[in-house]
């Protein structure tokens, strides 16, 4: 077999992907621009052994694909921003009890009903703050109906790699765009590391912080909880230094990755001028980058947004302004701003439309 | 009684106050779950919050202790991944009637292959005594100092009224109706929902003068009608007291369902 080549839609190929990736388990709720991963879900599921359900909201939604990890499935969801909204508190949960799920938010303009059919980017700092107290995931962009594919096969490996949320966070433009996909004859797979028999299930004894995965049914008797729990899973909410201990794990276990995980493209490192983009915004920095054919202007492509790639930053040495393009007014650009000592400019759009690369051109003009 | 094997003895002592009828029921739930020799790691507990929700970290299976309200919906997920494993649901009035009260009309619904047991104790135990969904109407709480003024639901009702496939009532004085209720439950296929009524010294009882916890469970036995009874006073025309609680076998029916044992 070779790989075959497709004309899609964006969240088609996230759909496809899931498939690809050995998910078996989805738990949705119709919610616009996102809808159409779940329709194709529920068609193709079923047909290959796995289970759809369209839940009575998104509350539910992501309950029941956390249910149905704990038993080995791999288990997704999707929604938007007001779904996502609602989202958070079982996004603490399965951060809490390191469940591992795939979550996709194809964004949409907010706050609240906002511009349910338009592109926007304003979830950023909620998928990585949004649910209480303090923890850490992992968010991917894509910005291409190839990426969609690829990196929700990638959240899945990640997922499962360090037992926590994966979120995939496309957006109304490429979750609906369509355009040409080559698609793989079969995707990589990155297994739950099991418990090991006799081991306590929420101690990690291995250098990257993960413990062994205590699969429903298979006679560990487990016992998970959203409370602060000692290293056998026993409640233990009084202690500090448990929840210390705990807290700072579930940080330090994605923290400490950032570099295993980093996922970016530099061009023209020596720019003095550079663009820092992720989703659908790359699109237009691309159109510029192929007109203004211009090495003294760079381009960092980001995929996976958090934990941020903060050394990919120190790659452009020669850079004195960074441009960051969002459709949002400015989150990662105030990300970027920590990691870096010249000026950052937020280019940001809000409305829905993409960034036209004559504003792009305008704001790389306005700083020479 | 062999049961006991199912505890998980290092997690004591347990958090239920003095008195609490939480513990009779886990009991009698456990009983039943003994008598159809299902082995532990075939079995899982699901819950949500409230004092209720603390009983699955007390037994010896996989546990999922989640988050207020939506045990149901958790308990969905893991049940249609792998309808091999046994699920039962411990809850309560808030986590299942207030917090929780669409995921329940939608697990009924769907007629889930679960079984359900809602310690019904009409009150918020575990944040100290706040009014609940089936608080009775006149009765004290932190939250209804001057007395319930809502209808409180009835979750029996509820359940028949949104497909369960069966439904029954007992309170925490009739442990052997409650053990033989939960084991028929257990082998029904679909959604089946046992609510106990229960006592709670601390936070019920306290405030609504039964000084003695077996005033209260005095009072529930007092004041279960048995469905049988029931059933020819409305034949009779009778009136039905409304303080009165039917007791019994509610609703048992075969209506399809979903994630039953392959």
């Amino acid at each position: 077999m070779t790989a075959r080549v497709e004309f899609w839609q964006g969240n088609t190929a996230c759909a496809e992907g899931a498939l690809a990736a050995g998910c078996s388990f989805f738990g949705g709720y119709p919610i616009t621009p996102s809808t159409e991963i779940a329709e194709h879900m529920a068609a193709k599921l079923p047909k290959k052994g796995g289970v759809f359900i369209q839940m009575e909201d998104e509350l539910a939604s992501i309950a029941s694909i956390i249910g149905a990890s704990w038993t080995g499935a791999r288990a997704m969801t999707a929604t938007s921003g007001p779904g996502f909204s609602l989202m958070m508190e079982n996004i603490g949960y399965a951060a809490m009890t390191e469940t591992p799920c795939v979550v996709v938010n194809v964004q949409r303009g907010g706050p609240s009903t906002g511009q349910p059919t338009m592109s926007a980017q304003g979830d950023m700092m909620q998928v990585r703050f949004g649910s209480h107290g303090d923890y850490a995931i992992i968010a991917l962009c894509p910005a291409t109906v190839q990426e969609m594919y690829e990196l929700t096969v990638k959240a899945f490996n990640l997922a499962d790699k360090y037992r926590v949320p994966v979120f995939l966070m496309a957006d109304e433009t490429v979750g609906h765009m369509r355009e040409k996909i080559i698609i793989p004859d079969k995707v990589e797979r990155v297994e739950r590391k099991p418990l090991v028999p006799g081991t306590l299930p929420f101690k990690a004894t291995d250098p990257d912080l993960v413990p062994g995965f205590p699969q429903f049914g298979t006679g560990h008797h487990v016992h998970v909880t959203g409370l602060t729990h000692d290293e056998r899973g026993y409640p233990c909410a009084t202690s500090p230094k448990v929840h210390g201990a705990l807290v700072q794990r579930l940080v330090d276990k994605i923290e400490n990755a950032r570099d295993d995980m980093a996922d970016y493209d530099i061009i023209n490192p020596d720019a003095e001028q550079v663009f820092v983009a992720y989703g659908a915004p790359v699109r237009t920095v691309q159109q510029v980058m192929h007109d203004k054919n211009d090495t003294t202007v760079g381009f960092l492509r980001i995929r996976i947004v958090w934990p941020f790639p903060e050394k990919a930053l120190a790659h452009f040495k020669n850079a004195r302004r960074f441009l960051v393009p969002e459709m949002n007014l400015g989150q990662i650009a105030r990300e970027i701003e920590r990691h870096v000592r010249v000026p950052v400019r937020s280019i940001s759009k809000l409305g829905g439309e993409l960034h036209t690369p004559a504003e792009l051109i305008a704001a790389l003009e306005a700083g020479q | 009684m062999s049961y006991e094997d199912w505890f998980r003895e290092d997690r004591l002592p347990h958090i239920y106050c003095a008195g609490c009828g939480n513990g009779t029921i886990i009991n009698c739930t456990l009983a039943a779950i003994d008598q159809m020799g299902w082995k532990k790691e075939e079995t899982v507990f699901v819950s949500g919050i409230g004092c209720s929700s603390r009983a699955p970290g007390y037994i010896l299976t996989d546990s999922l202790h989640t988050t207020h309200g939506r045990a149901l919906a958790f308990a969905t997920g893991v049940k249609l991944a792998n309808p091999d494993l046994n699920v039962v649901v411990f809850t309560g009035d808030g986590d299942l009637a207030a917090i929780g009260g669409n995921h329940f009309i939608h697990a009924c619904r769907r007629n889930i292959d679960l079984t359900v047991v809602c310690m019904n104790n009409q009150i918020y135990g575990m944040t100290g005594g706040q009014g609940s969904p089936t608080t009775p109407r006149g009765r004290l709480s932190s939250t209804t100092p001057y007395g319930a003024a809502e209808t409180p639901f009835d979750l029996c009702e509820l359940a028949t009224a949104a497909g369960a496939n069966y439904v029954a009532r007992w309170t925490s004085y009739h442990v052997r109706e409650l053990e033989k209720a939960v084991k028929v439950g257990l082998v029904t296929p679909g959604f089946s929902f046992i609510e106990a009524l229960v006592q709670c010294p601390t936070a019920f009882g306290r405030r609504n003068k039964f000084r003695q916890v077996i005033d209260h469970v005095e009072y529930l036995k007092v004041h279960s009608l048995l469905k049988a009874k029931r059933d020819r006073m409305l034949e009779n025309h009778e009136q039905i007291p409304e303080d009165m609680y039917v007791v019994g076998e509610l609703t048992r029916r075969d209506r399809p369902a979903m994630g039953v044992k392959r």
